[in-house]
């Protein structure tokens, strides 16, 4: 009985969760303009998908801006873990405080900040400011996802690299690095997605004609909802869930292969 | 290398940050506490009083907080259900309640606006039982809607997370002590779990509070949350006097909230990261 | 003697299809120190939880002072348990930790605070009850979860693994606590351990478990002097345990060499297994032993010496005052009264397999 009550409830939340992602996808195929009618399946709203040139300017300009800021990011980021975890603790508690603000506050403050800022200093809007924006936004999400393992790194082995006559450089490449990896792989993931999904920045710092899927999609909706976006939607929802299950393997094999370890 | 020089590679960072975190938020709180001519003024800030905008701060204060009690009150029971599965069943249900969230936010409003619609698929679904229709487009019901779904997989991670921390052996002695469950809930579960509602509550309050994509597409253009009213007077009045001071505002009430949440999760246990 | 307090009756349990505990009858008496003793997956946490109510068994009853307690939830049964973890309660002070069962009771005030002081006092950690469980040191947080415990007095103490986390010096300063408190109580303390000398030092009755099965319930004396097979004499202290033949009633040959003994009752020309503990082997000049064999390893532990001596092809573990230096030829020779005869285990469940969790 309380187990019926739970997966019910477990049921109805997923229903809540899915239903309109399924609806999106059933309507990708629907050949009738109107929601309300199932004129019969078609894929022409994928065929419209594919030949808007300004949506696949956007695809390509968001996948653009979230490699390069995600990487930009994570080069910046990571070297700046070195400099913190050597900061006395008041200076240390002082620049993670500044790090923390684009987490915490509300990206709208953080895209209008932003945007006041390129217009005193006279920058020209376009893909260099919403690039900026984008890595400055990214970089906590790295430094917070390096620095727990910067910390917990034993310096004794740093060390010990150095005692059996390795170079610095060497040593952190081969020693260091190493250790760091997971924390830098999963910050530049964290980063890259962050990237991706973001509208709200990119909205203020975005100057006229250049644009990102979110900001693209968000002047289609606005002027009336075409079919081609839930073509669009199905396309990035199966994109989503084979990478999300791809990732999700791999360390499910990790434990299976420790477990049988012993 | 010694420590001066490890200290050195923070330069590009520290500059960065200055330059695009410091430098910006200062001039948000210029813009916000001058007059187009330069001089100081609190004019902007105490506009948040006028009819107008305070009425836009009070619906967003109050829908944004609908949105955080309703995503508590479901995200609870669910974090709770899932923390009782098997392990090896874990990180596969945690997938499929993130897995929403992955996808880009203004098509997962764009959903509702489609299922929401007079003629949409809801109402179609309705009509075809013969039942009345569900007309609360473009009303402050669907921002609600809208918010609950957008922002309930950041209430259930960190429950969750709280909940998967607590040793069941923990749970087991206050039973042996002479605990029921409901008294277990209430001076255990609830307790320990603090942390992780309070950053719950703020990764919902946060966003919803300061939204104006969601108002925008799910409440039509007639209702103004103080996220529209800013938004406005930076893209259409080009007034970034006014937008910065009722900024400043903003940043007011998310100051508030993270200090209510750094008094209840000194130790940061609560958080998603 | 006390009457019977607890009695385990044809208890089964299985998780996951695989059977933990099989048929098993315990009974245990007012005013005990009993141990279950084993290796890790031998049942006897599972056990425990039975006890405490946190398991149902699937079969067979727990009868508590005369009544069937099976199916009564752990909040209404009159046993506490202390955790191997401790499981204090994080979010409250020491204070409330203790307090927390008699609030539950609805006890008043002052007699919660009477209760806490006592309880302090008892566990040697008067005016901590404003203090976190955190800023506790591991020791002093196993004490509190026993404080946490008595408060509510229980009739029965259950305690799992309770020393298992700490250093070792610290292990033995709680044993005597332990003790001390349970004489102060006077109630019956049931204790889980993997570790035999505490098993040793502490209790009144030593039940030692292996795959689910009660190899042997005796005295920590019995246990160790006489045990029933080959897996209790190997769990507990260290043995040389031979396959032997038992030739005739106080005749046994080990290694293809005759020893007497005292045993009697095996049969003729019957296999056996033979157990002698490694202080019981008395080292001379070759000439003199029984057996002759060569010391290859000596360490000195402190109060002994202990050695390996290979003879008729056997590494015997033998601990002496006397030193032997390695390559000394010794000869080797046993006490009749310190070899212990014991059956062949009849099924291989009852073997000395160690299992791993």
């Amino acid at each position: 009985m309380k187990n019926a009550a739970k997966r019910i409830y477990v049921f109805l939340i997923f229903v809540f969760l899915y239903a309109p992602i399924a609806t999106l996808i059933v309507l990708s195929f629907n050949a009738s303009r109107t929601r309300a009618k199932w004129g019969g399946f078609t894929l022409k709203w994928y065929e419209a998908l594919f030949h808007n040139r300004d949506i696949l300017q956007a695809l390509f300009n968001t996948l653009l801006i979230a490699l390069i800021a995600s990487v930009t990011a994570t080069v910046i980021g990571t070297i700046a873990c070195i400099a913190i975890v050597n900061m006395k603790r008041r200076s240390r508690t002082f620049v993670m405080g500044i790090t923390n603000i684009p987490m915490l506050n509300a990206d709208i403050v953080t895209g209008i900040s932003l945007m006041l800022l390129f217009i005193s200093f006279g920058f020209r809007f376009g893909m260099g400011t919403i690039l900026l924006s984008h890595i400055t936004f990214c970089i906590p999400y790295v430094i917070l996802s390096v620095m727990p393992r910067m910390s917990h790194l034993n310096q004794s082995v740093y060390e010990a690299a150095l005692d059996l006559g390795a170079g610095p450089l060497y040593g952190f490449f081969r020693v260091v690095f190493p250790e760091l990896l997971p924390g830098i792989l999963s910050g530049l993931l964290m980063a890259f997605t962050m990237s991706l999904d973001d509208f709200i920045i990119t909205h203020f710092t975005k100057g006229a004609g250049v644009d990102t899927l979110s900001t693209k999609i968000y002047t289609e909706v606005k002027k009336g909802i075409k079919p081609e976006m839930y073509a669009l939607s199905a396309l990035i929802f199966i994109t989503v869930l084979v990478l999300l299950l791809l990732v999700n393997r791999a360390p499910d094999d990790n434990n299976n292969r420790k477990g049988s370890k012993l | 290398m010694n420590k001066t020089k490890k200290k050195m590679l923070g330069i590009p960072y520290f500059a960065w940050s200055a330059i695009f975190i410091v430098v910006p938020l200062c001039m948000v709180f210029y813009y916000g506490l001058t007059d187009a001519g330069g001089a100081f003024t609190l004019e902007n800030i105490l506009s948040i009083a006028s009819p107008e905008h305070s009425k836009a701060l009070w619906l967003a204060l109050l829908l944004s907080l609908a949105a955080t009690v309703i995503c508590l009150l479901l995200a609870y029971p669910l974090a709770m259900i899932l923390n009782g599965k098997k392990k090896n069943q874990h990180s596969f249900i945690v997938l499929i309640f993130i897995l929403p969230m992955w996808m880009n936010f203004l098509l997962r409003t764009l959903a509702w606006q489609t299922l929401l619609e007079k003629t949409g698929v809801i109402n179609s679904i309705l009509s075809f039982w013969g039942l009345p229709s569900l007309n609360i487009i473009n009303t402050p019901y669907a921002i609600i809607l809208g918010m609950v779904y957008n922002f309930l997989p950041f209430m259930v991670l960190p429950i969750y997370n709280a909940l998967s921390k607590i040793d069941p052996d923990v749970i087991h002695a206050a039973r042996d002590l002479g605990a029921d469950s409901v008294q277990v809930f209430l001076r255990i579960t609830l307790p320990l779990t603090l942390p992780g509602i309070i950053s719950g509550i703020t990764m919902v309050f946060i966003p919803a509070l300061t939204t104006f994509v969601i108002s925008n597409l799910l409440g039509g253009s007639k209702i103004l949350l103080i996220g529209n009213v800013v938004e406005q007077e930076f893209t259409q009045a080009a007034n970034w006097h006014l937008g910065s001071g009722l900024s400043i505002v903003l940043m007011l009430f998310i100051l508030v909230n993270m200090v209510i949440s750094a008094v209840f999760d000194r130790e940061g246990e609560g958080s998603v990261l | 003697m006390n009457k019977i307090l607890i009695d385990l009756q044809h208890i089964n349990k299985s998780f996951d299809g695989q059977l933990v505990l099989e048929d098993l009858n315990l009974y245990i008496r007012e005013n005990e120190f009993l141990t279950l003793l084993g290796p890790s997956g031998c049942g006897k946490t599972t056990t425990l939880r039975i006890l405490g109510g946190f398991e149902t068994p699937d079969q067979g009853c727990v009868i508590f002072d005369g009544k069937d307690i099976t199916k009564m939830p752990p909040n209404k049964r009159q046993l506490n348990t202390v955790f191997q973890k401790y499981a204090l309660f994080t979010h409250m002070s020491i204070a409330e930790n203790i307090a927390f069962g008699l609030k539950i009771k609805n006890k008043s005030k002052d007699y919660i605070k009477d209760k806490i002081r006592y309880a302090l006092k008892l566990v040697n950690l008067e005016g901590y009850e404003n203090r976190s469980p955190d800023s506790l040191s591991g020791g002093q947080q196993q004490r509190i979860a026993i404080a946490r415990a008595i408060v509510n007095e229980p009739k029965v103490l259950l305690l799992d693994e309770p020393l298992g986390a700490l250093d070792l010096k610290l292990r033995q300063d709680m044993q005597y606590e332990l003790i001390r408190l349970k004489n102060e109580l006077g109630i019956t303390f049931i204790y889980v351990t993997h570790d035999q000398e505490e098993a040793l030092t502490m209790s009144d009755t030593i039940v030692v478990m292996n795959q689910g099965y009660i190899q042997q319930i005796g005295s920590p004396e019995k246990i160790y002097n006489e045990p029933e097979n080959a897996f209790v004499a190997d769990f507990i202290g260290d043995s040389n345990i031979f396959n032997a033949i038992m030739v005739e009633d106080k005749l046994v040959e080990i290694l293809g060499t005759r020893f007497p003994c005292v045993d009697t009752g095996f049969g003729r020309n019957k296999p056996v297994d033979a157990v002698i503990r490694p202080e019981d082997v008395i080292l001379s000049s070759p000439e003199k032993g029984r057996l002759e064999g060569v010391v290859t390893h000596l360490i000195f532990k402190g109060v002994h010496y202990e050695m390996e001596v290979t003879a008729a092809g056997f590494e015997w573990l033998v601990h002496s005052t006397s030193m032997f230096p390695v390559g000394t030829r010794v000869g080797i020779h046993v006490d009749p009264y310190n070899i212990q005869i014991m059956n062949k285990p009849a099924s291989e469940d009852e073997e000395a397999v160690k299992i791993d969790e």
